[in-house]
Protein backbone atom coordinates (compact mmCIF):
# COMPACT_ATOMS: atom_id res chain seq x y z
CA UNK A 1 0.00 0.00 0.00
CA UNK A 2 1.52 3.45 -0.87
CA UNK A 3 -0.04 6.39 0.56
CA UNK A 4 0.55 9.76 -0.68
CA UNK A 5 1.73 11.70 2.52
CA UNK A 6 -2.08 12.64 3.68
CA UNK A 7 -2.32 16.44 5.58
CA UNK A 8 -1.86 15.90 9.48
CA UNK A 9 -6.02 16.17 9.91
CA UNK A 10 -6.16 13.74 7.36
CA UNK A 11 -3.63 11.27 8.80
CA UNK A 12 -5.63 11.91 12.19
CA UNK A 13 -8.92 10.77 11.39
CA UNK A 14 -7.30 7.66 9.27
CA UNK A 15 -5.52 7.05 12.33
CA UNK A 16 -8.73 6.94 14.89
CA UNK A 17 -10.26 4.62 12.54
CA UNK A 18 -7.22 2.09 12.07
CA UNK A 19 -8.55 -0.09 14.62
CA UNK A 20 -11.72 -0.53 13.19
CA UNK A 21 -10.92 -1.14 9.98
CA UNK A 22 -8.71 -4.02 11.08
CA UNK A 23 -11.37 -5.83 12.79
CA UNK A 24 -14.25 -5.14 10.56
CA UNK A 25 -13.32 -7.95 8.18
CA UNK A 26 -13.55 -10.75 11.19
CA UNK A 27 -16.49 -8.93 12.72
CA UNK A 28 -18.87 -8.69 9.39
CA UNK A 29 -18.11 -12.42 9.07
CA UNK A 30 -18.97 -13.70 12.69
CA UNK A 31 -22.22 -11.47 12.45
CA UNK A 32 -23.27 -12.67 9.39
CA UNK A 33 -22.57 -16.65 9.91
CA UNK A 34 -23.26 -16.20 13.99
CA UNK A 35 -24.86 -13.28 14.57
CA UNK A 36 -27.46 -12.55 12.41
CA UNK A 37 -27.94 -16.89 12.24
CA UNK A 38 -28.26 -17.22 15.93
CA UNK A 39 -31.10 -14.02 16.51
CA UNK A 40 -33.18 -16.03 13.44
CA UNK A 41 -32.65 -19.67 14.87
CA UNK A 42 -34.36 -18.18 17.83
CA UNK A 43 -37.26 -16.59 15.63
CA UNK A 44 -37.14 -19.82 14.19
CA UNK A 45 -38.53 -21.53 17.53
CA UNK A 46 -41.82 -19.78 17.30
CA UNK A 47 -42.35 -20.81 14.23
CA UNK A 48 -43.42 -23.50 12.46
CA UNK A 49 -40.58 -24.46 9.94
CA UNK A 50 -40.47 -27.34 7.95
CA UNK A 51 -37.69 -27.70 5.53
CA UNK A 52 -39.74 -29.35 1.99
CA UNK A 53 -42.42 -27.48 3.27
CA UNK A 54 -42.69 -24.26 1.20
CA UNK A 55 -46.19 -23.20 2.85
CA UNK A 56 -44.89 -23.27 6.23
CA UNK A 57 -42.94 -20.66 8.17
CA UNK A 58 -46.06 -19.15 10.23
CA UNK A 59 -45.60 -17.91 13.57
CA UNK A 60 -46.95 -20.74 16.39
CA UNK A 61 -46.17 -18.80 19.54
CA UNK A 62 -45.59 -21.19 21.99
CA UNK A 63 -46.24 -24.22 20.28
CA UNK A 64 -43.01 -25.88 19.52
CA UNK A 65 -42.27 -25.24 23.54
CA UNK A 66 -45.65 -27.21 24.37
CA UNK A 67 -44.87 -30.17 22.50
CA UNK A 68 -41.24 -29.69 24.00
CA UNK A 69 -42.70 -30.36 27.40
CA UNK A 70 -44.57 -33.03 26.49
CA UNK A 71 -41.92 -35.16 24.67
CA UNK A 72 -40.41 -37.88 26.58
CA UNK A 73 -37.09 -38.08 23.97
CA UNK A 74 -36.09 -34.33 24.90
CA UNK A 75 -36.65 -35.15 28.92
CA UNK A 76 -34.24 -38.39 28.90
CA UNK A 77 -31.90 -36.28 26.75
CA UNK A 78 -32.10 -33.53 29.44
CA UNK A 79 -31.15 -36.11 32.01
CA UNK A 80 -28.07 -37.71 29.81
CA UNK A 81 -27.09 -34.00 29.32
CA UNK A 82 -26.27 -34.06 33.15
CA UNK A 83 -24.65 -37.45 33.14
CA UNK A 84 -22.48 -36.96 30.13
CA UNK A 85 -21.18 -33.43 31.04
CA UNK A 86 -20.53 -33.82 34.94
CA UNK A 87 -18.92 -37.74 34.41
CA UNK A 88 -16.91 -36.11 31.03
CA UNK A 89 -15.63 -33.14 33.16
CA UNK A 90 -15.02 -34.67 35.94
CA UNK A 91 -13.57 -37.81 34.68
CA UNK A 92 -11.17 -35.66 32.27
CA UNK A 93 -10.33 -32.88 35.67
CA UNK A 94 -9.25 -36.03 37.94
CA UNK A 95 -7.26 -37.80 35.10
CA UNK A 96 -5.98 -34.36 34.15
CA UNK A 97 -4.82 -33.33 37.21
CA UNK A 98 -2.68 -36.16 37.75
CA UNK A 99 -1.15 -35.97 34.28
CA UNK A 100 -0.16 -33.00 34.72
CA UNK A 101 1.27 -33.40 38.13
CA UNK A 102 3.31 -36.15 37.01
CA UNK A 103 4.76 -34.13 33.98
CA UNK A 104 5.62 -31.02 36.09
CA UNK A 105 8.61 -31.66 37.10
CA UNK A 106 11.86 -32.42 34.91
CA UNK A 107 12.57 -35.73 34.71
CA UNK A 108 14.75 -38.45 32.14
CA UNK A 109 12.30 -38.83 28.98
CA UNK A 110 9.63 -36.07 29.18
CA UNK A 111 10.38 -34.29 25.98
CA UNK A 112 9.19 -38.20 24.94
CA UNK A 113 6.11 -39.09 27.22
CA UNK A 114 4.85 -35.51 26.97
CA UNK A 115 4.01 -35.07 23.34
CA UNK A 116 2.39 -39.03 23.54
CA UNK A 117 0.08 -38.14 26.51
CA UNK A 118 -0.90 -35.02 24.52
CA UNK A 119 -1.68 -36.64 21.31
CA UNK A 120 -5.31 -37.68 22.03
CA UNK A 121 -6.14 -33.96 21.92
CA UNK A 122 -5.18 -33.63 18.29
CA UNK A 123 -7.07 -36.27 16.68
CA UNK A 124 -10.41 -35.05 15.33
CA UNK A 125 -13.17 -35.81 17.02
CA UNK A 126 -15.04 -37.74 14.12
CA UNK A 127 -12.31 -39.98 13.94
CA UNK A 128 -11.87 -40.50 17.80
CA UNK A 129 -16.25 -41.37 17.48
CA UNK A 130 -15.36 -43.81 14.88
CA UNK A 131 -12.12 -45.67 16.36
CA UNK A 132 -14.00 -45.75 19.79
CA UNK A 133 -16.66 -47.57 18.14
CA UNK A 134 -14.60 -50.13 16.25
CA UNK A 135 -13.28 -50.46 19.91
CA UNK A 136 -16.47 -51.47 21.20
CA UNK A 137 -17.30 -53.52 18.26
CA UNK A 138 -17.13 -57.22 19.60
CA UNK A 139 -16.55 -58.14 15.57
CA UNK A 140 -13.22 -55.76 15.07
CA UNK A 141 -12.54 -54.74 18.39
CA UNK A 142 -11.38 -56.15 21.78
CA UNK A 143 -12.92 -54.25 24.25
CA UNK A 144 -16.09 -56.09 24.66
CA UNK A 145 -13.90 -59.43 25.05
CA UNK A 146 -12.10 -58.18 27.46
CA UNK A 147 -14.80 -56.89 29.45
CA UNK A 148 -16.41 -60.40 29.01
CA UNK A 149 -13.18 -62.26 30.39
CA UNK A 150 -13.46 -59.66 33.60
CA UNK A 151 -16.38 -60.50 34.36
CA UNK A 152 -18.27 -57.17 33.65
CA UNK A 153 -20.73 -58.01 30.95
CA UNK A 154 -22.44 -61.26 30.66
CA UNK A 155 -21.74 -61.72 26.75
CA UNK A 156 -18.98 -59.96 24.59
CA UNK A 157 -22.00 -57.42 22.90
CA UNK A 158 -21.49 -53.75 21.98
CA UNK A 159 -22.11 -51.39 24.09
CA UNK A 160 -23.51 -48.79 22.07
CA UNK A 161 -26.83 -51.21 20.90
CA UNK A 162 -27.41 -51.69 24.43
CA UNK A 163 -30.11 -49.01 25.54
CA UNK A 164 -29.06 -49.24 29.20
CA UNK A 165 -25.60 -48.39 29.01
CA UNK A 166 -25.08 -47.06 25.47
CA UNK A 167 -24.10 -42.98 26.75
CA UNK A 168 -20.81 -45.23 28.40
CA UNK A 169 -19.25 -45.39 25.13
CA UNK A 170 -19.25 -41.57 23.95
CA UNK A 171 -18.24 -40.93 27.66
CA UNK A 172 -15.57 -43.18 27.75
CA UNK A 173 -14.01 -41.55 24.55
CA UNK A 174 -14.87 -38.21 25.11
CA UNK A 175 -12.36 -39.05 28.57
CA UNK A 176 -9.72 -40.21 26.59
CA UNK A 177 -9.83 -37.48 24.01
CA UNK A 178 -10.40 -34.20 27.14
CA UNK A 179 -7.81 -35.31 29.93
CA UNK A 180 -4.58 -33.93 27.78
CA UNK A 181 -6.53 -30.43 27.36
CA UNK A 182 -7.03 -30.17 31.16
CA UNK A 183 -3.92 -31.74 31.76
CA UNK A 184 -1.90 -29.15 29.28
CA UNK A 185 -3.99 -25.91 30.73
CA UNK A 186 -3.36 -27.06 34.25
CA UNK A 187 0.44 -28.06 33.60
CA UNK A 188 0.47 -24.13 32.06
CA UNK A 189 -0.64 -23.01 35.68
CA UNK A 190 1.68 -25.30 37.24
CA UNK A 191 4.63 -23.86 35.50
CA UNK A 192 3.56 -20.33 36.22
CA UNK A 193 4.16 -21.22 40.27
CA UNK A 194 7.66 -19.21 41.11
CA UNK A 195 9.73 -22.35 41.96
CA UNK A 196 11.30 -20.02 44.89
CA UNK A 197 7.97 -20.84 46.97
CA UNK A 198 8.56 -24.16 47.03
CA UNK A 199 12.40 -24.20 47.93
CA UNK A 200 11.68 -21.83 50.48
CA UNK A 201 8.85 -24.21 51.97
CA UNK A 202 11.34 -27.05 51.35
CA UNK A 203 14.23 -25.47 54.01
CA UNK A 204 10.74 -24.92 56.09
CA UNK A 205 10.17 -28.35 56.87
CA UNK A 206 6.90 -29.32 54.25
CA UNK A 207 6.82 -32.42 52.95
CA UNK A 208 5.14 -33.02 49.78
CA UNK A 209 1.89 -33.40 50.82
CA UNK A 210 1.61 -30.32 52.12
CA UNK A 211 3.33 -28.40 49.43
CA UNK A 212 0.73 -29.69 47.43
CA UNK A 213 -2.03 -27.97 49.94
CA UNK A 214 -0.70 -25.17 51.09
CA UNK A 215 1.28 -24.04 47.87
CA UNK A 216 0.42 -25.93 44.65
CA UNK A 217 -3.69 -25.89 45.36
CA UNK A 218 -4.11 -22.45 46.15
CA UNK A 219 -2.47 -21.37 42.89
CA UNK A 220 -4.05 -24.06 40.73
CA UNK A 221 -7.99 -23.08 42.04
CA UNK A 222 -8.00 -19.93 39.89
CA UNK A 223 -7.34 -22.00 36.93
CA UNK A 224 -9.41 -24.86 37.63
CA UNK A 225 -12.39 -23.16 38.28
CA UNK A 226 -12.12 -21.44 35.43
CA UNK A 227 -11.23 -24.67 33.07
CA UNK A 228 -13.87 -26.47 34.92
CA UNK A 229 -16.71 -23.69 33.99
CA UNK A 230 -16.07 -23.32 30.61
CA UNK A 231 -15.57 -26.91 29.63
CA UNK A 232 -18.70 -27.87 31.02
CA UNK A 233 -21.00 -25.64 28.70
CA UNK A 234 -18.65 -26.88 26.05
CA UNK A 235 -18.87 -30.73 26.69
CA UNK A 236 -22.47 -30.03 26.87
CA UNK A 237 -22.93 -28.29 23.86
CA UNK A 238 -20.34 -31.10 22.06
CA UNK A 239 -22.37 -33.54 20.53
CA UNK A 240 -19.94 -34.93 17.83
CA UNK A 241 -18.96 -38.17 19.71
CA UNK A 242 -22.59 -39.17 20.25
CA UNK A 243 -23.57 -38.24 16.80
CA UNK A 244 -20.50 -40.39 15.32
CA UNK A 245 -20.84 -43.09 17.74
CA UNK A 246 -24.83 -44.19 18.53
CA UNK A 247 -27.07 -41.62 16.73
CA UNK A 248 -28.33 -40.76 20.16
CA UNK A 249 -29.56 -44.49 19.26
CA UNK A 250 -30.74 -46.83 20.24
CA UNK A 251 -34.06 -45.17 20.51
CA UNK A 252 -33.03 -41.87 21.84
CA UNK A 253 -31.10 -43.71 24.78
CA UNK A 254 -27.84 -42.04 24.67
CA UNK A 255 -29.23 -38.82 23.15
CA UNK A 256 -27.84 -35.33 24.80
CA UNK A 257 -30.14 -32.16 24.19
CA UNK A 258 -27.51 -30.81 21.49
CA UNK A 259 -27.53 -34.39 19.63
CA UNK A 260 -31.00 -34.16 19.52
CA UNK A 261 -30.84 -30.92 17.98
CA UNK A 262 -28.59 -32.07 15.50
CA UNK A 263 -31.09 -35.79 14.73
CA UNK A 264 -33.88 -33.53 14.49
CA UNK A 265 -32.72 -31.22 12.22
CA UNK A 266 -31.02 -33.55 9.91
CA UNK A 267 -33.71 -36.71 9.96
CA UNK A 268 -36.66 -35.25 10.95
CA UNK A 269 -36.33 -31.47 9.00
CA UNK A 270 -38.60 -30.46 11.58
CA UNK A 271 -36.16 -26.73 11.61
CA UNK A 272 -39.16 -24.81 13.81
CA UNK A 273 -39.05 -27.80 16.16
CA UNK A 274 -34.97 -28.50 16.71
CA UNK A 275 -34.73 -24.49 17.04
CA UNK A 276 -37.25 -25.11 19.79
CA UNK A 277 -34.73 -27.54 21.46
CA UNK A 278 -32.02 -25.62 20.72
CA UNK A 279 -33.21 -22.69 22.52
CA UNK A 280 -34.20 -24.28 25.51
CA UNK A 281 -30.28 -25.63 25.32
CA UNK A 282 -29.10 -21.95 25.62
CA UNK A 283 -31.92 -21.12 28.23
CA UNK A 284 -30.21 -24.01 30.26
CA UNK A 285 -26.62 -22.99 29.88
CA UNK A 286 -27.43 -19.32 30.39
CA UNK A 287 -29.30 -20.23 34.09
CA UNK A 288 -26.14 -22.50 34.78
CA UNK A 289 -23.57 -19.67 34.39
CA UNK A 290 -25.89 -17.10 36.35
CA UNK A 291 -25.73 -19.47 38.98
CA UNK A 292 -21.78 -20.24 38.73
CA UNK A 293 -21.14 -16.52 38.60
CA UNK A 294 -23.84 -15.90 41.92
CA UNK A 295 -22.20 -18.58 44.06
CA UNK A 296 -19.08 -17.23 42.89
CA UNK A 297 -19.82 -13.38 44.15
CA UNK A 298 -21.17 -15.38 47.30
CA UNK A 299 -17.93 -16.69 47.75
CA UNK A 300 -16.31 -13.65 47.63
CA UNK A 301 -18.62 -11.60 49.46
CA UNK A 302 -18.20 -13.97 52.38
CA UNK A 303 -14.34 -13.61 52.03
CA UNK B 1 16.12 -33.72 47.99
CA UNK B 2 14.85 -35.20 51.20
CA UNK B 3 14.51 -38.80 51.66
CA UNK B 4 16.54 -41.81 51.24
CA UNK B 5 18.07 -43.61 47.78
CA UNK B 6 15.44 -46.23 48.72
CA UNK B 7 11.93 -43.94 49.03
CA UNK B 8 13.33 -42.07 45.91
CA UNK B 9 13.66 -45.01 44.03
CA UNK B 10 10.18 -46.22 44.94
CA UNK B 11 8.61 -42.53 44.08
CA UNK B 12 10.05 -42.82 40.83
CA UNK B 13 9.31 -45.87 39.91
CA UNK B 14 5.99 -45.25 40.54
CA UNK B 15 6.03 -42.02 38.84
CA UNK B 16 7.12 -43.66 36.13
CA UNK B 17 4.61 -46.62 36.24
CA UNK B 18 1.44 -44.42 36.26
CA UNK B 19 2.83 -42.20 33.52
CA UNK B 20 3.25 -45.64 31.70
CA UNK B 21 -0.21 -46.24 31.90
CA UNK B 22 -1.08 -43.04 30.59
CA UNK B 23 0.96 -43.48 27.80
CA UNK B 24 -0.58 -46.99 26.73
CA UNK B 25 -3.90 -45.97 27.06
CA UNK B 26 -3.25 -42.89 24.71
CA UNK B 27 -1.46 -44.99 22.45
CA UNK B 28 -3.73 -48.11 22.40
CA UNK B 29 -7.00 -46.84 20.21
CA UNK B 30 -4.35 -45.48 17.76
CA UNK B 31 -2.75 -48.81 17.54
CA UNK B 32 -5.46 -50.69 16.91
CA UNK B 33 -6.75 -48.39 13.86
CA UNK B 34 -3.35 -48.93 12.45
CA UNK B 35 -3.21 -53.02 13.28
CA UNK B 36 -6.73 -53.45 11.49
CA UNK B 37 -5.60 -50.95 8.69
CA UNK B 38 -2.77 -53.68 7.89
CA UNK B 39 -4.23 -56.94 9.02
CA UNK B 40 -5.11 -58.70 5.70
CA UNK B 41 -8.96 -59.83 5.23
CA UNK B 42 -8.84 -63.36 5.31
CA UNK B 43 -7.29 -63.28 9.07
CA UNK B 44 -9.05 -60.09 10.33
CA UNK B 45 -12.42 -61.00 11.44
CA UNK B 46 -10.59 -64.87 12.77
CA UNK B 47 -7.88 -62.71 14.54
CA UNK B 48 -9.97 -59.98 15.28
CA UNK B 49 -8.78 -59.28 19.08
CA UNK B 50 -5.31 -60.69 18.71
CA UNK B 51 -2.83 -57.90 19.48
CA UNK B 52 -0.78 -58.62 16.93
CA UNK B 53 -1.84 -59.57 13.75
CA UNK B 54 0.12 -63.29 12.33
CA UNK B 55 1.29 -61.68 8.90
CA UNK B 56 1.16 -58.07 7.28
CA UNK B 57 -0.43 -56.32 4.23
CA UNK B 58 -1.34 -53.15 2.69
CA UNK B 59 -3.86 -54.50 0.64
CA UNK B 60 -6.30 -51.87 2.31
CA UNK B 61 -4.49 -48.76 1.25
CA UNK B 62 -4.37 -49.76 -2.05
CA UNK B 63 -8.08 -49.64 -1.94
CA UNK B 64 -8.45 -46.93 0.13
CA UNK B 65 -6.18 -45.11 -2.57
CA UNK B 66 -7.19 -46.71 -5.87
CA UNK B 67 -10.54 -48.08 -5.74
CA UNK B 68 -12.46 -45.78 -3.51
CA UNK B 69 -13.95 -41.99 -3.10
CA UNK B 70 -11.74 -41.34 -0.39
CA UNK B 71 -9.18 -39.31 -2.36
CA UNK B 72 -11.71 -37.29 -3.64
CA UNK B 73 -13.31 -36.59 -0.16
CA UNK B 74 -9.19 -36.09 0.91
CA UNK B 75 -8.71 -33.44 -1.92
CA UNK B 76 -12.19 -31.79 -0.85
CA UNK B 77 -10.60 -31.87 3.00
CA UNK B 78 -7.60 -30.53 1.92
CA UNK B 79 -9.32 -27.79 -0.08
CA UNK B 80 -11.84 -26.58 2.65
CA UNK B 81 -9.35 -26.97 5.62
CA UNK B 82 -6.06 -25.17 3.41
CA UNK B 83 -8.60 -22.46 2.55
CA UNK B 84 -10.29 -21.75 6.01
CA UNK B 85 -6.37 -21.71 7.64
CA UNK B 86 -5.73 -19.69 5.46
CA UNK B 87 -8.49 -17.06 5.34
CA UNK B 88 -9.04 -17.08 9.11
CA UNK B 89 -5.46 -16.58 10.10
CA UNK B 90 -5.70 -13.39 7.81
CA UNK B 91 -8.73 -12.17 9.20
CA UNK B 92 -7.34 -12.88 12.72
CA UNK B 93 -3.89 -11.37 12.28
CA UNK B 94 -5.57 -8.15 11.54
CA UNK B 95 -8.08 -8.21 14.65
CA UNK B 96 -5.77 -10.02 17.23
CA UNK B 97 -3.46 -6.71 15.89
CA UNK B 98 -5.99 -4.21 16.51
CA UNK B 99 -6.97 -5.36 20.41
CA UNK B 100 -3.55 -5.92 20.83
CA UNK B 101 -2.29 -2.40 19.97
CA UNK B 102 -5.15 -0.35 20.20
CA UNK B 103 -7.88 0.96 22.88
CA UNK B 104 -10.34 1.90 21.22
CA UNK B 105 -14.54 2.57 21.56
CA UNK B 106 -16.45 -0.50 21.34
CA UNK B 107 -13.37 -3.08 22.28
CA UNK B 108 -15.11 -4.33 25.22
CA UNK B 109 -18.33 -5.34 23.24
CA UNK B 110 -16.71 -6.81 20.27
CA UNK B 111 -14.11 -8.71 22.38
CA UNK B 112 -17.32 -9.48 24.69
CA UNK B 113 -19.02 -10.83 21.12
CA UNK B 114 -16.22 -12.89 20.33
CA UNK B 115 -16.18 -14.23 23.56
CA UNK B 116 -20.33 -15.08 23.51
CA UNK B 117 -20.14 -16.55 20.50
CA UNK B 118 -17.67 -18.70 21.59
CA UNK B 119 -19.92 -20.15 24.72
CA UNK B 120 -22.72 -20.27 22.27
CA UNK B 121 -24.04 -23.94 21.37
CA UNK B 122 -23.79 -24.01 17.54
CA UNK B 123 -26.55 -26.45 16.90
CA UNK B 124 -28.68 -23.03 17.01
CA UNK B 125 -27.26 -21.59 14.20
CA UNK B 126 -27.65 -25.09 12.38
CA UNK B 127 -31.23 -24.69 10.75
CA UNK B 128 -31.10 -21.07 9.84
CA UNK B 129 -27.33 -21.37 8.00
CA UNK B 130 -28.99 -24.18 5.98
CA UNK B 131 -31.76 -21.88 5.01
CA UNK B 132 -29.77 -19.08 3.85
CA UNK B 133 -26.98 -21.01 2.45
CA UNK B 134 -29.87 -22.88 0.29
CA UNK B 135 -31.24 -20.22 -0.99
CA UNK B 136 -27.73 -18.61 -1.79
CA UNK B 137 -26.34 -21.77 -3.53
CA UNK B 138 -24.51 -22.60 -0.70
CA UNK B 139 -25.15 -25.84 0.01
CA UNK B 140 -23.31 -29.09 -1.17
CA UNK B 141 -20.31 -26.49 -2.21
CA UNK B 142 -16.89 -26.07 -0.92
CA UNK B 143 -17.48 -22.39 -0.51
CA UNK B 144 -19.98 -22.20 1.54
CA UNK B 145 -18.00 -24.64 4.54
CA UNK B 146 -14.56 -22.40 3.99
CA UNK B 147 -17.15 -19.73 5.07
CA UNK B 148 -18.53 -20.99 8.07
CA UNK B 149 -15.61 -22.86 9.29
CA UNK B 150 -13.51 -19.52 8.97
CA UNK B 151 -16.20 -17.80 10.70
CA UNK B 152 -16.12 -19.96 13.96
CA UNK B 153 -12.55 -20.24 13.80
CA UNK B 154 -12.19 -16.82 13.74
CA UNK B 155 -12.98 -15.97 17.49
CA UNK B 156 -10.40 -18.22 18.78
CA UNK B 157 -7.47 -17.60 16.05
CA UNK B 158 -8.18 -13.71 16.90
CA UNK B 159 -7.55 -14.08 20.80
CA UNK B 160 -3.91 -16.66 19.70
CA UNK B 161 -3.06 -14.05 17.42
CA UNK B 162 -3.49 -11.58 20.40
CA UNK B 163 -1.65 -12.79 22.79
CA UNK B 164 1.24 -13.19 19.77
CA UNK B 165 1.42 -9.66 19.44
CA UNK B 166 1.57 -8.82 22.76
CA UNK B 167 4.90 -10.70 23.12
CA UNK B 168 6.34 -7.98 20.78
CA UNK B 169 7.36 -4.59 21.76
CA UNK B 170 5.30 -1.65 21.01
CA UNK B 171 8.46 0.31 20.00
CA UNK B 172 9.51 -1.68 17.22
CA UNK B 173 6.86 -0.10 15.08
CA UNK B 174 7.02 2.83 16.46
CA UNK B 175 10.48 3.93 15.98
CA UNK B 176 9.08 2.67 12.07
CA UNK B 177 6.29 4.86 12.13
CA UNK B 178 8.95 7.78 12.91
CA UNK B 179 10.89 6.80 9.94
CA UNK B 180 7.93 7.15 7.97
CA UNK B 181 6.32 3.91 7.57
CA UNK B 182 2.60 4.03 8.04
CA UNK B 183 1.49 1.71 10.30
CA UNK B 184 -0.03 -0.96 8.21
CA UNK B 185 3.54 -1.18 6.98
CA UNK B 186 5.23 -1.73 9.74
CA UNK B 187 2.69 -4.37 10.79
CA UNK B 188 3.19 -6.33 7.67
CA UNK B 189 6.89 -5.51 7.23
CA UNK B 190 8.23 -6.02 10.55
CA UNK B 191 5.39 -7.57 13.01
CA UNK B 192 3.78 -9.69 10.72
CA UNK B 193 7.63 -11.39 10.07
CA UNK B 194 8.63 -11.99 14.20
CA UNK B 195 5.20 -13.40 15.01
CA UNK B 196 5.69 -16.23 12.11
CA UNK B 197 5.70 -19.13 14.88
CA UNK B 198 2.32 -17.72 16.15
CA UNK B 199 1.40 -17.42 12.95
CA UNK B 200 2.02 -20.91 11.74
CA UNK B 201 0.25 -22.22 15.13
CA UNK B 202 -3.02 -20.13 14.90
CA UNK B 203 -2.73 -21.42 10.92
CA UNK B 204 -2.78 -24.94 12.05
CA UNK B 205 -5.21 -24.71 14.73
CA UNK B 206 -7.42 -23.43 11.81
CA UNK B 207 -6.94 -26.31 9.89
CA UNK B 208 -7.25 -29.48 11.95
CA UNK B 209 -10.15 -27.58 13.51
CA UNK B 210 -11.86 -27.64 9.73
CA UNK B 211 -10.25 -31.18 9.00
CA UNK B 212 -12.23 -32.65 11.89
CA UNK B 213 -15.95 -30.79 11.66
CA UNK B 214 -18.66 -33.08 10.21
CA UNK B 215 -21.95 -31.74 11.97
CA UNK B 216 -22.42 -28.98 9.90
CA UNK B 217 -20.25 -30.66 6.64
CA UNK B 218 -22.86 -33.66 6.89
CA UNK B 219 -25.85 -31.22 7.04
CA UNK B 220 -24.71 -28.65 4.06
CA UNK B 221 -22.95 -31.38 1.93
CA UNK B 222 -24.77 -34.05 1.03
CA UNK B 223 -23.81 -34.97 -2.42
CA UNK B 224 -20.59 -36.97 -2.26
CA UNK B 225 -18.71 -35.04 -5.09
CA UNK B 226 -18.46 -32.02 -1.99
CA UNK B 227 -18.58 -34.46 0.84
CA UNK B 228 -15.36 -33.66 3.03
CA UNK B 229 -12.96 -36.58 4.12
CA UNK B 230 -15.55 -37.13 7.84
CA UNK B 231 -18.76 -37.32 5.55
CA UNK B 232 -17.39 -39.69 3.29
CA UNK B 233 -15.78 -42.07 6.20
CA UNK B 234 -19.39 -41.59 8.18
CA UNK B 235 -21.19 -42.27 5.08
CA UNK B 236 -19.05 -45.75 4.38
CA UNK B 237 -19.45 -46.85 7.99
CA UNK B 238 -23.34 -47.14 7.68
CA UNK B 239 -23.38 -49.22 4.31
CA UNK B 240 -24.84 -52.28 4.51
CA UNK B 241 -21.42 -54.28 3.94
CA UNK B 242 -19.03 -52.56 6.13
CA UNK B 243 -15.11 -53.18 5.10
CA UNK B 244 -13.25 -51.99 8.29
CA UNK B 245 -9.65 -52.74 6.58
CA UNK B 246 -10.34 -49.87 4.23
CA UNK B 247 -12.41 -48.14 6.51
CA UNK B 248 -9.73 -47.93 8.51
CA UNK B 249 -6.69 -47.22 6.47
CA UNK B 250 -8.47 -44.10 5.29
CA UNK B 251 -9.20 -42.92 8.94
CA UNK B 252 -4.74 -44.05 9.76
CA UNK B 253 -4.53 -41.79 6.69
CA UNK B 254 -6.52 -38.46 7.79
CA UNK B 255 -4.67 -39.08 11.19
CA UNK B 256 -1.29 -38.26 9.33
CA UNK B 257 -1.73 -34.79 8.71
CA UNK B 258 -2.64 -33.59 12.36
CA UNK B 259 -0.04 -35.74 13.82
CA UNK B 260 2.25 -33.92 11.73
CA UNK B 261 1.17 -30.49 13.08
CA UNK B 262 0.76 -31.24 16.72
CA UNK B 263 4.28 -32.82 16.91
CA UNK B 264 5.63 -29.62 15.33
CA UNK B 265 3.54 -27.36 18.21
CA UNK B 266 3.20 -29.26 21.06
CA UNK B 267 6.45 -28.04 22.81
CA UNK B 268 5.29 -24.77 22.13
CA UNK B 269 1.29 -25.41 23.38
CA UNK B 270 2.66 -25.15 27.13
CA UNK B 271 4.75 -22.13 26.89
CA UNK B 272 2.27 -20.41 25.25
CA UNK B 273 -0.34 -21.12 27.41
CA UNK B 274 2.04 -20.64 30.40
CA UNK B 275 2.73 -17.02 28.75
CA UNK B 276 -0.85 -16.51 29.27
CA UNK B 277 -1.02 -17.88 32.62
CA UNK B 278 1.88 -15.37 33.85
CA UNK B 279 0.01 -12.44 32.23
CA UNK B 280 -2.54 -13.04 34.09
Amino acid sequence: MTVSYPTAGARRRLAALEPYLYSAPALLLITVTTLVPIVIGISYAFRNVMLLDPTSGGFVGLDNFRDLMRDGSFWGALKNTVTWTVSCVAFQFFFGLILALLLNRPFPGRSIIQPIVFLPWAIPTFLIGMNWSWLFNPAIGPLPHWAYALGLMSAPDNILSDPQHALLGPIIASIWWGTPFFAITMLAALQAIPSEIYEAAEIDGAGSLERFRSITLPFLAPTMVVTVMLRTIWIANSSELIVVMTKGGPADSSQIVASYVFTQAYQGLNFGYASAIATALVVLLLIYALLLMSIRQMMLSSR
Amino acid sequence: MRGSFQTRTIKWSMHYGVLLVYVAVALFPLYWLVKVSITPDDILYKQGTDLLPSKLSFEHYATVIGKSDFLLFFRNSIIVSGITAIASTILAMASGYAFSRFAFKGKFWIVGLMLVTQMFPLVIVITPIFSIFGTLGLTNSLTGLIIIYTAFNIPFATFLMQSFFDGIPKDLEEAAMIDGATRFKAFVQIIAPLTLPGIVATAGFCFTGAWGEILFALLLNSSASASTFPVGLLLYSTRATIEYGPMMAAGVLALIPVCIFFFLIQRYLVQGLTAGAVKG
